[in-house]
């Protein structure tokens, strides 16, 4: 067996869990069914994979290992017409891109426009969404919302139960109804990004296949709707951050802070492409917060050096945004921003502000921000306290040693 | 009850997690997952719908004249 076929299958998993399920469920209209074939798909791969080679198209292989197995079970279990009417069916592989007008043709969009239906709660659309199709177990999503593996299986059933038993319809809504779908599909797809750009949990920071494929859904959604400035200032967002990527962490999965990021290995590609698709979304006059959150990660991506970096405005961008969506994470960003700005004192009274508000209770980067301040101000005694509060709440092993080394270099002469 | 024909019909209601709740604001149809949120609020009528899926229940429910000032609850019959 080659060492290297698990690792295929993971990164098959990665990039096709999302096309087999869409495709399962738009054969077999059954969610639970799709998820349980897809999986049996995946487990096949891992037995056959190592003995037969990696077939040269994977999704095309699991999609249709699943079919079969749906088909199979199908026929198991059908003890009434209706259900072998419906495996019947499935053996003819049918075109759904029929039966929509909306002019997408990938099973995914359907899948993300269904998952985002505006009658599902929203915590559940976006974990329905991770779930079916980013692949998510249940227990990274519950981790990113912060609540028990229990309370978020129950909150996948639930969804799943609607979809099915309230007739939600499983395509990409009729050219009317897509202006108002379209913000929820936006905030499943920055979400997704960010799973896949600051891993949930674990040693893998960055998982590589989850960004693409926000990327990827987020440029077909800005192509479906160019006059939707929100589409094209999210993909202008993932491309600034995505041009980053390989400067975010050192050889060892650590992370590398924006200043000592190393800027002639960023993507001026992807930069100049998220540049192009910013202004773009600005000459509409329709500002919204993505575009704003563009705008900032635009200004460190285009400054020659750290030290050329526009605070300034980035700190009065900061303000645009917490208008637009008030949040204590913006209010911190802009405690940054406010620091470099206007010196480190100014920061400091704002992130005390947010301390005494409890509103990031339990968030690691409240103290390290903290800490950062306070050692720039020459309180190392008080910077050490921060880091150490800071290190009881980080989530992954490369945070975890991020802090470690500042500490150490508090410890050490200085 | 059905002989006597005091019963002129009933169907049984799927649970409260499949209910739809459907209003008009302005311009803006507005959804939310979920039955009526108070408990108080009165039900003042029914009206039974025969329809392809949920999206055409809530542009039918959201052309109610009574969506425009109150709410209506879209919920599915029990069909097995």
């Amino acid at each position: 067996m080659r060492p290297d076929v698990g690792d295929e299958v993971a990164e098959a998993f990665r990039q096709e869990w999302g096309k087999v399920v869409a495709a399962l469920i738009g054969m077999t209209g059954d969610w639970d069914l799709a998820e349980e074939c897809a999986q049996d798909a995946f487990a096949q791969a891992l037995k056959t994979w190592p003995r037969d080679g990696v077939p040269r198209r994977p999704g095309a292989w699991l999609t249709t290992v699943a079919r079969n197995r749906a088909l199979d079970r199908l026929r198991r279990g059908a003890t009434e017409t209706a259900r072998l009417r419906e495996a019947a069916a499935l053996s003819v592989p049918s075109d759904p891109d029929l039966d929509d007008d909306s002019g997408i043709t990938d099973d995914r969009l359907r899948l993300i426009f269904t998952c985002c239906h505006p009658a599902l709660a929203l915590e559940a659309r976006v974990a329905l969404t991770l779930r079916t199709l980013a692949g998510l177990t249940t227990a990274e999503i519950a981790r990113a919302f912060m609540v028990s593996e229990e309370t978020m299986a129950k909150r996948l059933v639930r969804a799943k139960h609607k979809i099915r038993d309230a007739a939600i319809p499983y395509r990409v809504p009729p050219a009317h109804l897509l202006p108002d779908r379209t913000a929820g599909v936006l905030a499943v797809l920055y979400l997704l990004f960010n799973e896949g750009y600051s891993a949930s949990g674990g040693a893998d920071l960055v998982r590589r296949g989850l960004c693409a494929e926000a990327i990827r859904l987020a440029r077909a959604l800005s192509q479906l709707m160019p006059d939707e400035p929100e589409a094209l200032g999210l993909l202008a967002l993932m491309f600034f951050h995505d041009a980053r990527r390989a400067t975010r962490v050192d050889a060892t999965g650590d992370l590398v802070r924006l200043e000592d990021q190393d800027r002639s290995r960023w993507d001026p590609a992807e930069i100049g492409e998220g540049v192009a698709i910013l202004d773009a979304a600005l000459r509409r006059g329709r500002p919204g917060a993505y575009q704003v959150q563009a705008a900032i990660a635009a200004c460190h991506a285009t400054a020659a050096d750290a030290a050329d970096t526009d605070w300034a405005e980035i700190a009065a961008l900061y303000g645009e945004l917490a208008r637009l969506v008030p949040s204590p994470v913006v209010e911190l960003n802009r405690a940054v921003a406010v620091a470099m700005a206007d010196g480190p004192a100014a920061g400091l009274v704002l992130v005390a502000a947010l301390d005494a508000s409890g509103a990031l209770r339990g968030y690691h980067l409240l103290p390290a921000t903290r800490a950062d301040l306070l050692l720039r101000l020459g309180r190392r005694d008080e910077a050490a306290a921060s880091y150490r509060e800071a290190l009881g709440l980080a989530g992954t092993d490369s945070e975890r040693r991020f802090l470690t080394l500042r500490l150490a270099e508090l410890a050490g002469p200085g | 009850m059905d002989r006597r024909g005091i019963r002129l019909q009933g169907n049984q209601l799927r649970p409260v997690s499949d209910a739809t709740t459907v209003c008009v604001r302005g311009d803006e149809v507005l959804i939310a997952d979920g039955p009526f949120a108070e408990t108080k609020e009165q039900i003042a009528g029914y009206d039974i719908l025969e329809c392809a899926d949920l999206d055409e229940a809530i542009e039918v429910a959201a052309k109610h004249p009574v969506a425009r000032f109150g709410k209506l609850e879209v919920r599915p019959f029990w069909v097995e």
